[in-house]
């Protein structure tokens, strides 16, 4: 029977199998944060059940954290208590807990690749919906909800029916200034955003063999974006590399051990797959989205298409576009850079290699939100502090931020905000705030110019 | 976990597809740490304006429409991973929410906190959508034992799926706690068997 990658890492971790019902499903890691553990926790307490493993747990505070003055005391009640609840119950059942301040804090899905944490081949778990980012390096990684928190608390299993397998392949070479971001969103307006309901994702094809780590996590970080509960990439050189050294990653013969392992996870040549999709790399350019929802893409230098539908008419309304128009040259007040989708060090660097020399556009408001300790670290090692406070942009601490505006990070009212974020759901980024998806490159171009860039001129004569 | 056999309720049309979990309870009420009082703020940017004043033309608060069952477009329940959704939907008083189309965290959230949600076709749902919004004393009966939805005093009726264990956990009130506990001796045996 050939095995897809997929088969090959769930059919590793099932436990046992219920008769026409779900599977026991072992989770190697999980990864938790202040906003979806609190109840877990609750429960737990309540029925006298301990947390089976918790040196398969990490904890980082970052949902509801401030980016600004991490030093000081969380200034919002109801904030501070739920990072001070974190803090108690991580001490209580002694698990490892990155807290703001710590040299490893920072947003869950950029932490646990930086560490190493995130391996190929294993099962991660996290109360979050874009876990699926850890898929990246090959595993079988997804966003469970706070039950399932309690459950893997206290079984270190979850109960699941193995989802059908679905293939996006990509071949190509990239142009000149479309980033992985731009595939993605390409992707997801191409095939909609329930298509992968119901399925694991595989990205396979050149252009994700060429991606940069970085690159196959923003990729893998969208595929809830579709539906899909989690996204994977055959590991490869690429992956090992990345891992190697970090520091969970494991060391010497071990390492060469896991490697030997990890080389015989890809999908078999002809395995099958429940549904298949197939794009051209030279198909895809600069994307921005213009609606409420992730699938609502076009490509930067398209007008917004015509669609006889109540849904998608009080979606327009609520960005104040009309069908028909192109939104080149629209005004921008305010651009956000960070989020578990683009919030590493290669995003920082892409924008700040545009950035150099220029200067941010009078009208907007510019926040660069690092997506680690360690990443923060980084943009002031290689110097590009500099360059963003040069230009006038705002370099703030880590955490999840605008991306969902738990904190003081909102997007003003009816404001248009060119975010490299994964949802632009109305009031996603504060009451009323119009969010359009595009990749840092347009993001930082964005806020350059002062409005929607026509990043073609850069780059694709 | 309240166990769930049948259920006969009017029900509230809400005709909007892929309504995600931002939606049913924004991001800034989720500071909590308990799972209590979320029904206050379901669908909070819906229901009432920004100065908090109640939004009259929203299904929600339109004193014709009442009961225990939502219906809502295709795609509900995408986004977020929050089980705060259906800790919401459930604090409001809903018992079904029903829709040609899940999310799938939020299926599992929802049949975690006996919340059923029942997947129907697309053209059942448009006839359930418009028969209930032009005829709000409309009654469904939910049969979870038989697995059938239908219009009270109707022929109108649809077989719908769910997993048999599922099924189960919510007819004996069980979740999935107690099952996963009662194998910890695979769940140990498992762990020992792994050499790399």
């Amino acid at each position: 029977m050939k095995k897809t990658l997929f088969d090959k890492v769930w059919d590793a971790h099932v436990v046992n199998s219920i008769e026409n019902g779900p599977q026991i499903l072992y989770i190697d890691k999980h990864l938790i944060h202040e906003v979806t553990s609190p109840q877990a926790f609750q429960e737990l307490e309540e029925r006298n059940i301990p947390v089976l493993r918790p040196n398969q747990i990490i904890a980082t505070a970052d949902h509801n954290t401030p980016t600004q003055d991490q030093h000081l005391p969380v200034k919002d009640l109801l904030s501070r208590n739920q990072l001070q609840k974190l803090s108690e119950n991580c001490e209580k059942n002694g698990i490892t807990l990155y807290e703001l301040g710590h040299k490893y804090n920072g947003i869950v899905h950029v932490i646990a690749p930086e560490l190493g944490f995130t391996q190929p081949g294993i099962t991660i778990v996290c109360g979050d919906s874009h876990t699926s980012t850890h898929g990246a390096f090959g595993s079988i990684a997804f966003g469970i909800g706070t039950s399932q928190v309690a459950q893997v608390f206290a079984s270190q299993c979850l109960l699941l029916t193995k989802p059908k397998s679905l293939r996006v392949t990509v071949n190509g070479t990239l142009k000149k200034g479309v980033l992985p971001k731009d595939v993605i969103l390409y992707i997801i307006s191409k095939i909609g955003t329930n298509a992968g309901t119901g399925y694991f994702c595989e990205y396979a094809g050149t252009v994700f063999e060429n991606m940069s780590m970085e690159g196959r996590m923003t990729v893998c970080n969208m595929s809830i974006e579709m539906g899909a509960r989690g996204g994977m990439i055959a590991p490869d050189e690429t992956t090992f590399e990345y891992i190697k050294g970090k520091e969970f990653a494991p060391k010497g013969t071990e390492f060469d051990k896991k490697v030997a392992y990890w080389k015989t996870l890809p999908s078999d040549e002809d395995a099958t797959f429940d549904k298949e999709y197939f794009f051209d790399a030279d198909q895809i350019e600069p994307m921005i989205t213009y609606g409420t929802n992730p699938g609502m893409g076009i490509k930067i230098s398209e007008t917004i298409p015509t669609l006889d539908d109540a849904s998608f008419e009080k979606s327009l309304n609520y960005m104040g576009f009309k069908a028909g128009e192109s939104l080149l040259a629209k005004p921008i007040n305010y651009v956000f850079i960070g989020s578990c989708t683009n919030s590493r060090i290669e995003d920082f660097r892409i924008a700040a290699d545009f950035i150099k020399g220029k200067q941010k556009a009078e009208n907007v408001t510019a926040w660069l939100v690092p997506g680690s300790k360690q990443v923060e670290a980084q943009i002031v090692d290689e110097g590009l502090q500099t360059i963003f406070e040069a230009a006038g942009f705002e370099l703030r601490q880590p955490g999840c931020s605008a991306c969902l505006a738990m904190n003081d990070d909102k997007i003003p009212q009816n404001e248009y905000c060119v975010s490299t974020s994964n949802r632009n759901f109305e009031g996603r980024q504060g009451q009323g705030a119009r969010t359009i998806l595009a990749s840092p490159l347009i993001a930082a171009a964005t806020a350059i110019e002062g409005k929607i860039p026509d990043i073609t001129k850069y780059y694709l004569n | 976990m309240e166990k769930f056999t049948r259920l006969t309720s009017t029900a509230i049309p809400l005709d909007i597809e892929n309504i995600d979990t931002d939606q049913i309870i924004p991001s800034r009420f989720l500071k909590a740490t308990d799972n209590k009082g979320f029904g206050d703020n379901l669908f909070r940017d819906w229901r009432f304006q920004k100065d908090g004043t109640v939004n009259t033309s929203f299904i929600l608060n339109n004193p014709k429409y009442n009961g225990t069952i939502l219906i809502a477009g295709n795609n509900f329940g995408c986004g977020s991973s929050r089980e705060h959704a259906a800790w919401a939907l459930a604090g409001y008083g809903f018992k079904v929410i029903v829709s040609s189309f899940f999310a799938d965290i939020f299926k599992e959230n929802s049949l975690n906190n006996g919340l059923l949600p029942v997947q129907v076709s697309e053209a059942f749902l448009k006839e359930l959508m418009e028969l209930v919004t032009s005829s709000p004393k409309t009654e469904l009966e939910i049969n979870l034992e038989a697995q059938t939805i239908s219009v009270v005093n109707t022929a109108l009726t649809e077989d719908f799926d769910i997993n048999s264990y599922k099924k189960m956990c919510l007819i004996n009130g069980y979740d999935d706690i107690d099952y996963l506990l009662s194998n910890k001796d695979k769940i140990e045996a498992f762990e020992a068997a792994q050499t790399l």
